[in-house]
């Protein structure tokens, strides 16, 4: 409350810019600096996906990059095939379903 | 009951590390406590001549380390305040000269006789700032309301958690006109940011400067400004409650005038 | 080895010119000892005022671990590679250099932020500031606060160097202990930044006679204490290229003498700000 009330009062200058490129700046230097956070990131993300399609976890590449107006993560993860394990394809399926109608339907094809 | 060692850091230089270490010191000394005053720096030494001791050097950190001098040998006793003692760096070594181990040694062996041990941390992040730190239990991070000066104090923050060091931030050099008309970050802005505790703020005042030259601590003049203000940040120190005040510039007119100019 | 190598010889031929000849490829650091003085706002506005003038510009930022030229010149987020991915060969100098969007003639290389001064090779440092001098026509080294190897390091490979000195007992100090560390070769001139007119006046601050009489160095540039560098660091833009600002003016000055103009050192007029400040309320 005290906040909006103090920011009417105050214009909109270059503190405004400066507390927002430094919110930035010190995301990516911390993120940066984590090395060990960004690699178990990295594993988790390359667990999850490797449910779903076959990928060498050697390939993979997480970064955060410092853009204009965010921080993004950048994830390059090369798809090399589906997986040759249909069933837990289709059980990755299923579980991304959410209502029992559908999941008749897919139980229903070859 | 052994003193509180506490070290004065920032990451970047020239923010007012050494200022606020005097300053500090000066007022928890007119409150009647023992106060060892620890200048980290060395080869860049400048605690001395801020209170005005330069010409008073025996010994130095260095020597009392390397064993070439005992410790109340080096120890400088202030004019002002009786229990008010300085212990100088060396100016022709540099910081490899001591190790971290030995840095605690120091200042555990100063707890032993005085209730506050404040270390005047050297600029940056490495050695110097490591044997800082290593001597103390706790830590004050120094920053002004810039961007540079922020995106120091944070990696030093970062690594003051590292080590779980507990720390508080003081904010120095608020200018309060540039605040209100939004061209400076304010207390509350460089708080937020930094995810980090407030001491106190102490406001750009160019009284400093002067008292800088003599070597005088601005505390010792009760009409100043900064000296009340100083005064006030020991008091929280040593855990009174004292309210943040709302800041004024140094009269009336000048709020006034500052709103006509923005 | 063997292209550096011949870089080497062709910049020791071009160093050799006169005068009035603008000298291709110098490299210039600027330290103080002292931190907060205003180096690292110097090498972006003295940078930054080079390039106005058609010139090319090289900013290195020394200060590994703690970098902040790129923040003053809010290329912050466009830092992608660093001074020691470019030493340790992980990237090419060409994929490193920041050009600046708004002085394209001014490429930054910034510091690394999660490294530390000591990783460092003193002897690359100084093959990587030969390299951008066969680029670039001046070479700017921010140099971090302190005397140890950070100093070392950016002072090697510089042909020049620039003491920023506040007019401070501690300043001109740490200033004076950097002249004693530099190498002879280098021949420092100097900057009085931060003057306050209206407390000199007073006697409350060093003139720049003062700071001068301790370290006499020839003096390349006298800059005024003004709010006004605050608000252009946090907007990240220098102030050397706003035309109106008396900075802005004092290291466009600063930038022509070191192309050897002969303009006087200005004497910075008291900001009606501070004028004020004297008349209600100060002591």
């Amino acid at each position: 409350m005290f906040e909006l009330f103090s920011r009417f009062f105050r214009r909109e200058g270059s503190s405004t810019t400066a507390k927002e490129r430094l919110r930035l700046v010190l995301l990516s230097d911390h993120l940066a600096l984590a090395p060990e956070t960004v690699e178990a990131l990295k594993n988790d993300l390359i667990a999850v996906i490797s449910r779903y399609v076959k990928i060498d976890p050697h390939l993979c590449d997480v970064s955060f990059e410092q853009q204009a107006a965010t921080v993004a993560m950048h994830a390059n993860i090369p798809i090399l095939g589906l997986l040759a394990d249909r069933a837990a394809a289709e059980k990755a399926t299923i579980a991304s379903e959410t209502t029992p109608a559908n999941s008749e339907h897919v139980s229903a094809q070859p | 009951m052994s003193g509180r060692r506490i070290v004065v850091t920032s990451g970047k230089g020239g923010v007012g590390k050494t200022t606020t270490t005097a300053n500090l010191g000066a007022a928890l000394a007119k409150r009647g406590r023992r106060v060892a005053l620890v200048d980290a720096d060395i080869g860049l030494r400048n605690l001395d001549l801020v209170l005005g001791v330069e010409k008073r050097i025996v010994f130095d950190l260095v020597e009392v380390v390397e064993g070439r001098c005992q410790l109340k040998q080096a120890l400088i006793r202030d004019k002002r305040f009786e229990n008010l003692w300085i212990l100088p760096a060396a100016q022709t070594r540099d910081k490899d000269a001591v190790t971290e181990a030995q840095f605690l040694r120091l200042t555990s062996d100063l707890a032993e006789n005085h209730d506050f041990v404040l270390i005047d941390c050297p600029a940056g992040i490495e050695a110097g700032f490591r044997n800082a730190v290593a001597g103390a239990q706790e830590a004050i991070v120094v920053t002004t309301p810039e961007v540079s000066a922020i995106r120091d104090a944070d990696r030093v923050i970062g690594k003051l958690r590292e080590r779980k060091v507990p720390f508080r931030l003081l904010v120095n050099r608020i200018r309060p006109e540039m605040v209100r008309s939004g061209e400076m970050m304010s207390v509350e802005d460089v708080c937020e940011v930094l995810t980090s505790d407030l001491l106190g703020y102490v406001p750009d005042d160019e009284e400093i400067i002067d008292t800088t030259n003599r070597g005088e601590p601005i505390v010792l003049d009760p009409t100043k400004r900064l000296g009340v203000i100083y005064d006030r940040i020991a008091r929280r120190l040593e855990g009174e409650k004292v309210e943040f005040s709302k800041l004024e510039e140094p009269g009336f007119l000048n709020r006034i005038l500052a709103g006509w100019r923005g | 080895m063997e292209g550096l190598t011949h870089v080497q010889t062709v910049n020791q031929d071009a160093v050799v010119t006169t005068d009035a000849e603008q000298p291709k490829g110098r490299a210039i650091v600027i330290t103080s000892g002292k931190g907060g003085v205003g180096k690292t706002t110097t090498t972006a506005n003295v940078g930054a005022a080079l390039a106005a003038r058609g010139l090319s510009v090289a900013l290195v930022d020394a200060d590994v671990g703690l970098r902040n030229l790129d923040i003053v010149l809010g290329l912050e987020s466009r830092v992608r590679y660093h001074l020691l991915d470019v030493l340790e060969n992980k990237v090419s100098l060409e994929d490193a250099l920041i050009r600046d969007k708004r002085s394209p003639n001014m490429s930054l290389l910034a510091a690394s932020q999660t490294r530390e001064k000591d990783d460092v090779d003193t002897e690359k440092m100084r093959l990587l500031v030969e390299r951008l001098r066969a680029q670039f026509d001046w070479v700017l080294i921010d140099c971090p606060a302190g005397i140890e190897a950070g100093f070392r390091n950016a002072v090697v490979g510089a042909q020049s160097a620039i003491i920023v000195c506040t007019p401070e007992v501690s300043s001109v100090r740490d200033s004076d202990r950097v002249v004693g560390l530099l190498p002879r070769d280098l021949e420092p001139r100097l900057i009085v930044n931060r003057l306050r007119p209206h407390l000199v006046r007073r006697g409350k601050m060093l003139s720049v006679e003062d700071v001068n009489a301790i370290l006499r160095l020839p003096l390349l540039g006298v800059v005024a204490d003004e709010p006004e560098v605050v608000v252009a660091t946090n907007r990240g833009e220098p102030i050397s290229l706003d035309p109106k600002s008396q900075t802005g003016s004092a290291y466009r000055s600063i930038a022509a003498r070191l192309c050897g103009e002969h303009i006087p050192i200005e004497r910075p007029r008291v900001s009606f700000f501070a004028r004020l400040g004297t008349l209600f309320g100060g002591r």
